[in-house]
C-alpha cells in the first residue's frame, strides 16, 4: 500500500535526532536521554516512544517483528504493525523471532534467545525508577549522576519486611554496568536476567515521558537485591512441586501466562510468547482448545440470526429485566 | 589530642552581597542585614576546631547563626567563604573543596546529623527500621541480615523498642522521634556527630532522657559532636567548650564553666543572667 507519508512517517530531522540520541543512549548505558518526542497518530502511552524508535531504524528490505505481552496477534501489536506496515514501504514484517531484525515489544523479551544482529525496541511507560521515591526530577538527576539508589533499596527492605520477600513484579529496578538503574518496562522478572549480557542491543523509547535509553549488547544488567536475598524469577511450580507447563505446546521452560477456563472454572497455563508456543509444536495441539475459544463458539451459536428472532430475544430480556425487579 | 575537625573563617551570605556587608553587620550595629545591599550575613568569620570526644556548644539566639554554620560543614547548604577539614584516619579531607558526590559519600560514611525537627532527619512514609536501613544502605551495607541486626542493635541502645522498628515513626511520640533520629544518625558510627537543637519541644523528662543518651554515646564511642542549641542548660549538661553567636558572629568562645560563671560579652551576661 503506498501512503503521502514519507518512509518512516517521520520526517528526515526528526529520525535524524533519534537516531543521534539512540547513539548517546549507547554510550551511556542506562541513562535517560531526553528528545522531543514527536506527535504521533496516537496517543501518548501507546507505545510512541517505541514506535518512534522502530521508524527511526527502521529500513527498507529489514524485516520488523511486533508482540504485544508475547503475542503478535493482540490490539496493540497489530495496530502497530500495520501503521508501520503502511508507512514504510519496502519492509517485510514477520512473526518469527529469528527472522526479525527489529523487533518492537510490548512488556516480553522474546523467549528464543536473540541474536546480535537483531535489535529489540521496548516500549517504556514510566522510565525513571527512582519517581516511586522522589518526586523532584531535579533530585532525581543528581541521585541518577552520583548512582545514589538507597532509598529503592529501602523499598526492597520494606517489602521484605512486610511480605518476607520482595514484591515487584515486573519494572524491576536493575543497574546497568555498575552505575545507572533503569526501569526496564513492564517486563515480568523472568525477562530481566535476559538483560545481562544480552547479545542484541536493546533500546528504550518512552515518547510520552520523552525519554530514549539503552543497554548494549554484552553489558551488565544486575537487578537490586540484597547479598542474602537474591533476586529471583516467577516460580511456575504446582501444589505437587512440579513445574506447570504450557497446556498448548507442553513447554516447561517458559514465561507462562495465567487463564481461567471459563467453562470449567480451572486454571490454565499457556506460553505468554505466542511464537515459541508455536514452535513448539503448539499449533497442532491446540486446535479449539485456545482459552476462551469455547466459550466464543458458544455465544456464537446463541445470537439470534434473523430480525424476528432477535427482537423475540430482546424482549425476552426485557420481560426477564422486569420481572426480576418488579 | 586527635583533631577532628578544624573550621576556618566560615561564611555565609544570603543574598547578592556587596563589599561593605561584613562591615556594616553584626553585633556592633545590632543586625545581621547589609544597610547597602539587603544581604543577611547569617554567619561570618566563624572559626573553630574540635577534638575527637569533645562537645562543643554552639549557643546563640534565633538567627544567630549558629544552625547556618551546622548546616554548611553537613553540606545542607554551601558557604560563601572559608573552610574546613576533616580528620579521619590520618586522612585530611578539605570539606568545600570536594565535589557533591565525594560530599555525600563523606556525609554518609563519617557524618551524624539529628534535626531540631524529626520530619527533617526521618522519612515519615516508611519505617523506623527502614529509617536505618537507608543509612546503612547509603554507607555500601548490603546485606539484609545484617541491616536488620544492626538496626535492632541500635534501637534498642537508643531505647526503642525493638517490637516497634517495623511501625512508621508518625505513630511514635514526640522522644522517641527524636531516638529514632539518633539512632539513625548513629547508623554508621560516625565520628562527628551534629546535634541541631535537639531537645527543643521535648517535655523536660524526656529531655533529660535524651541528654543522657548523648553523653553516654560520646563516652562510649568517643564521638566528637557539634551541638547548637539557645538552651543554656543543655550547653551547661553536655559542652566542655562553647561559642556564643550574635548577628551571625561569634562574641565569645571559651570553657562552658567559664563562659557560664564569668561572661565577658554584654550579651552573654543579659543570656546568662535571664537563663539563671
Amino acid at each position: 500500500m503506498s501512503s503521502a507519508y514519507p518512509f518512516g512517517f517521520l520526517d528526515e530531522y526528526a529520525k535524524k535526532e533519534i537516531r543521534r540520541t539512540t547513539l548517546k543512549a549507547v554510550a551511556l548505558p542506562g541513562y535517560q536521554v531526553p528528545y522531543s518526542s514527536r506527535e504521533m497518530p496516537m496517543g501518548r502511552g501507546f507505545g510512541t516512544g517505541g514506535l518512534q524508535l522502530t521508524l527511526a531504524l527502521l529500513g527498507k528490505g529489514e524485516t520488523l517483528k511486533v508482540i504485544d505481552q508475547g503475542s503478535d496477534d493482540s490490539v496493540n501489536a497489530v495496530n502497530l504493525r500495520s501503521f508501520i506496515e503502511m508507512t514504510c514501504e519496502g519492509i517485510n514484517t514477520t512473526t518469527k523471532t529469528h527472522e526479525a531484525n527489529v523487533i518492537q515489544s510490548r512488556h516480553r523479551i522474546p523467549e528464543k534467545p536473540l541474536r546480535d544482529d537483531q535489535l529489540i525496541v521496548l516500549q517504556v511507560p514510566y522510565p525513571d525508577p527512582l519517581v516511586v521515591v522522589e518526586p523532584s526530577e531535579d533530585k532525581r538527576k543528581t541521585l541518577h549522576g552520583e548512582a545514589d539508589y538507597s532509598r529503592l533499596l529501602v523499598k526492597l527492605y520494606e517489602d521484605i519486611v512486610k511480605f518476607n520477600e520482595i514484591t515487584i513484579s515486573h519494572r524491576y529496578p536493575t543497574r546497568i554496568n555498575d552505575h545507572y538503574v533503569i526501569d526496564p518496562s513492564p517486563i515480568p522478572r523472568w525477562d530481566v536476567p535476559k538483560i545481562n549480557q544480552s547479545n542484541a542491543l536493546i533500546l528504550f523509547g518512552a515518547g510520552r515521558e520523552k525519554k530514549i535509553y539503552a543497554v548494549p549488547p554484552y553489558t551488565n544488567a544486575e537487578p537490586l537485591a540484597f547479598e542474602d536475598v537474591p533476586f529471583r524469577v516467577e516460580d511456575f511450580t504446582d501444589e505437587k512441586q512440579q513445574r506447570r507447563a504450557c497446556k498448548r505446546c507442553g513447554c516447561t521452560n517458559s514465561f507462562l501466562d495465567e487463564f481461567i477456563d471459563s467453562n470449567k472454572g480451572e486454571k490454565i497455563y499457556q506460553c505468554s510468547d505466542t511464537d515459541w508456543c508455536d514452535e513448539h509444536g503448539g499449533s497442532s495441539v491446540a486446535e479449539g482448545t485456545t482459552p476462551g475459544m469455547e466459550e466464543v463458539e458458544q455465544c456464537k451459536e446463541q445470537l439470534p440470526r434473523t430480525p424476528e428472532v432477535r427482537d423475540e430475544f430482546l424482549q425476552s430480556i426485557s420481560v426477564a429485566g422486569k420481572t426480576s425487579h418488579g | 589530642m586527635d583533631k577532628v575537625l578544624k573550621v576556618n573563617k566560615l561564611s555565609k551570605i544570603y543574598g547578592s552581597g556587596c563589599p561593605s556587608c561584613f562591615e556594616l553587620t553584626g553585633p556592633k550595629y545590632n543586625t545581621n542585614i547589609c544597610p547597602r545591599c539587603g544581604s543577611v550575613v547569617a554567619a561570618h568569620d566563624v572559626s573553630f576546631s574540635l577534638y575527637k570526644g569533645e562537645i562543643l556548644g554552639i549557643v546563640g539566639e534565633s538567627g544567630s547563626g549558629k544552625s547556618t554554620a551546622v548546616k554548611s560543614l553537613n553540606f545542607d547548604q554551601e558557604p560563601s567563604s572559608g573552610s574546613a577539614s576533616f580528620f579521619y584516619e590520618g586522612q585530611q579531607y578539605d570539606l568545600f573543596m570536594m565535589n557533591a558526590a565525594q560530599q555525600r559519600r563523606l556525609s554518609n560514611h563519617r557524618f551524624g546529623m539529628v534535626y531540631q525537627n524529626p520530619h527533617l532527619g526521618l522519612n515519615f512514609d516508611i519505617s523506623a527500621g527502614g529509617n536505618i536501613a537507608e543509612r546503612l544502605l547509603m554507607s555500601d551495607v548490603d546485606n539484609y541480615a545484617e541491616i536488620r541486626s544492626r538496626a535492632t542493635g541500635l534501637l534498642s541502645r537508643t531505647e526503642v523498642l525493638p517490637e516497634r522498628m517495623d511501625e512508621l515513626p508518625k505513630n511514635f511520640s514526640g522522644g522517641m522521634q527524636q531516638r529514632v533520629q539518633i539512632a539513625k544518625a548513629l547508623a554508621t558510627n560516625p565520628p562527628l556527630l551534629f546535634l541541631d537543637e535537639v531537645t527543643t519541644g521535648l517535655d523536660l523528662s524526656v529531655q533529660a532522657a535524651i541528654l543522657d543518651l548523648i553523653l553516654e554515646i560520646q563516652q562510649e564511642k568517643q564521638t566528637a559532636m557539634i551541638v547548637v542549641t539557645h538552651d543554656l542548660g543543655v550547653i551547661r549538661l553536655l559542652a566542655g567548650r562553647t561559642l556564643v553567636m550574635k548577628y551571625g558572629r561569634v562574641i565569645e568562645s571559651g570553657l562552658t564553666d567559664q563562659i557560664l560563671e564569668d561572661p565577658q560579652h554584654a550579651y552573654t551576661q543579659r543570656l546568662v543572667a535571664s537563663a539563671l
